[in-house]
């Protein structure tokens, strides 16, 4: 066997300490600027005048913010349920099947939405629902917006749920299936449980990419469909005043124990 | 060994792979062999020679090209492992990671259906047998790798399968545990009566545990008989070159009676020597010679060959002599190694072999 070299200690190298600090800073000072001024006392959104919860206070009684809230919730957590599910078929319908000629092309076009621009997608989405009501009257309402969002979501979802199942060791299943289990028991058994984390993290996925979903949200949102994301937008157009920086506060937080929990969940699995 | 009951009948059984663009791959090639009832049937040969496809085929794991494979006088080629009352030891044993062991060794029943009180029992029942009872509640990936292997055999008896397949279950172990488990083995087969179907490319392994193995080679089963035939009466080259170290000799037919057929050496020696069943040797042969069954000799008037020595190789428990034949070519002696007695030699001494009675054997090629 070839003697291995010690790997390269990137720590060491010159300069990196300081490249690192830098990137961590631009990374989240912003962000940690943003949320010391939730607390704002004061009006002006660039003065700190002293720490209370008052915007806090405001955001929560604010009629819009609950309304939009309301439509994100309800958006989103169809939109990451659906896709998710569909996600999780697709990739077992392009892993778990003997190779077919259009299986290259099945991948390309789950994945197409990736490569697409957002703002490309969004036009078409708003042509095909232009369409729908206008050639059919079909119009469903919020509902337009959780499709628009499951379609958009089902790439995301699926990345992970892929990687996770062609990681998976398939004597497996094999064993399964020589200890008597049906194929159908065997995906219960072995091959579901074993995914969990996949499934977990292309939720976790989905649902912060319907979350903070804005270009096809504001192209395809019909009056009274406001989402977080345009209402904050709204926001920014007015005269700002510390409440919006207390929206996206709150916005944050449930982004990070979401997502904290995702990963959570995807570590005790392994 | 008594002939039993046939557990396992492959008859005519091919196996094409068909691989991309019109290239196909047979793996298996016309293969017709019988395992008894109990039997530690062993099957051996370099990779590649097929022996994981004829025990994937058995499992169900993929489908016969051609040919029927028969589970006590039933075809069960078409059948799905896991209507197959047949279990298998994996390679990398395959335990399931997110159970216990007890949950991994309970799985086969569980999917059988039976009762949950039954099936503790049983679960125990193996853990005992395996000697792992206070490992039940550990996690898969919390044990040894010996004692993995050891999950992987009590999940797969466990449901008392009629016959079990094991896939070079031991090539993952070091020395020292694999010697353990090759005793561990034939110790399990014994207590559970279960026929074994074994798969390695290892010589000795397959010659220390197997009631009779069959030696394949490029999707065919070159022989099949107990360790003693297959090393003593290798019927062809492959056969005798695989298994252990052999001398090649020329010679020609003179005639052949009762199985025995009578050939000259090309150095004029008349012998008698072993021929493969159902098979009449004529003309140009190879006979064959293990090196412990002949002896270099000082008496070159009573020996089967003469020569010079070449080479002296020390080994421990035995001695090689390399002796140059007078007629061209070599031959290779061993002698065990004893503290007392025993002539001493000298490297480019004239000397003679002589092969004990019987030692000869004439290859079907």
């Amino acid at each position: 066997m070839a003697k291995r070299r010690p790997p390269i200690d990137i720590k060491a190298q010159p300069g990196f300490r300081g490249a690192a600090y830098i990137c961590v800073i631009l990374l989240y000072i912003p962000i940690i600027m943003l949320m010391i001024l939730s607390l704002n006392s004061g009006e002006a959104v660039g003065k700190f005048q002293g720490v209370s919860l008052r915007w806090y206070a405001t955001a929560l009684q604010n009629k819009e913010f609950y309304s939009a809230a309301r439509n994100t919730i309800t958006i989103t957590v169809f939109a990451t349920i659906v896709s998710t599910i569909l996600a999780t078929l697709a990739a077992i319908g392009t892993t778990r099947v003997k190779p077919w000629r259009g299986l290259g092309a099945a991948f390309m076009v789950i994945n197409l939405p990736l490569m697409v621009p957002e703002i490309i997608t969004a036009v078409a989405t708003l042509s095909f629902f232009a369409l729908l009501a206008g050639a059919l009257g079909l119009n469903f309402g919020i509902g337009n917006l959780i499709l628009a969002h499951t379609v958009f979501c089902v790439p995301f979802a699926y990345m992970p749920i892929r990687a996770r199942l062609e990681d998976m060791d398939l004597t497996l299943e094999s064993a399964a299936a020589d200890l008597y289990a049906t194929p159908w028991n065997a995906f219960r058994r072995i091959t579901l449980p074993l995914l969990v984390p996949g499934i977990a993290s292309g939720g976790a996925l989905a649902f912060i990419t319907s979350f903070d979903d804005f270009t096809i949200t504001q192209l395809v949102a019909g009056p009274g469909q406001t989402t977080l994301p345009l209402f904050i937008w709204g926001q920014t157009r007015k005269p700002m005043t510390p409440e919006i920086n207390a929206i996206s506060t709150i916005l944050l937080l449930v982004s990070i124990v979401f997502v904290a929990s995702s990963f959570a969940i995807a570590r005790r699995r392994k | 060994m008594a002939a039993g009951q046939s557990a396992i009948e492959a008859r005519g059984v091919t196996k094409i792979f068909q691989g991309a663009e019109q290239q196909s791959f047979k793996a298996l090639d016309n293969v017709s062999v019988t395992i008894r009832e109990n039997e530690f049937f062993t099957l051996l040969g370099p990779s590649g020679c097929g022996k994981t496809t004829l025990l994937r085929l058995i499992a169900g794991f993929d489908f016969p090209t051609e040919g029927e494979i028969l589970l006590y006088g039933r075809d069960i080629a078409p059948l799905p492992p896991f209507k197959r009352p047949v279990n298998t030891v994996f390679q990398n044993y395959a335990l399931f990671p997110h159970m216990t062991v007890g949950q991994n060794i309970g799985f086969g029943l569980e999917m059988l259906g039976k009762p949950r009180p039954a099936i503790e029992a049983r679960v125990a029942e193996m853990l005992r047998l395996v000697r792992m009872e206070e490992l039940r509640n550990r996690k898969t990936s919390q044990i040894s790798g010996g004692q993995q292997q050891r999950v992987a055999l009590a999940r797969a008896l466990a449901p008392q399968p009629k016959v079990l397949l094991l896939d070079e279950p031991l090539s993952a172990l070091d020395y020292k545990l694999r010697k353990d488990m090759q005793i561990e083995l034939k110790r399990l087969q014994h207590e559970t009566g279960i026929t074994f179907i074994f798969v390695t490319h290892d010589q000795e392994e397959a010659l220390t545990m197997s009631d009779r193995i069959a030696v394949m080679s490029k999707g065919k089963i070159l022989q099949v008989g107990s360790p003693h035939d297959i090393y003593d009466r290798p019927s062809e080259r492959f056969v005798a070159n695989f298994i252990g170290e052999t001398n090649f000799i020329e010679a020609t037919v003179s005639g052949t009676a009762n199985g025995q057929a009578s050939v000259r050496l090309s150095n004029g020696a008349a012998i008698s020597a072993g021929v493969p069943e159902g098979f009449t040797p004529s003309g140009k042969v190879t006979v064959v010679v293990r090196p412990e069954h002949a002896d270099i000799t000082g008496d070159r008037a009573r020996s089967t060959m003469t020569g010079s020595l070449s080479n002296i190789v020390y080994f421990g428990t035995d001695t090689h002599y390399h002796v140059k034949l007078d007629g061209g070519g070599e031959f290779v002696v061993r002698r065990q190694n004893s503290r007392v007695g025993g002539t001493t030699h000298e490297v480019g001494e004239a000397i003679g072999v002589a092969f004990e009675e019987g030692a000869a054997q004439v290859l079907r090629d």
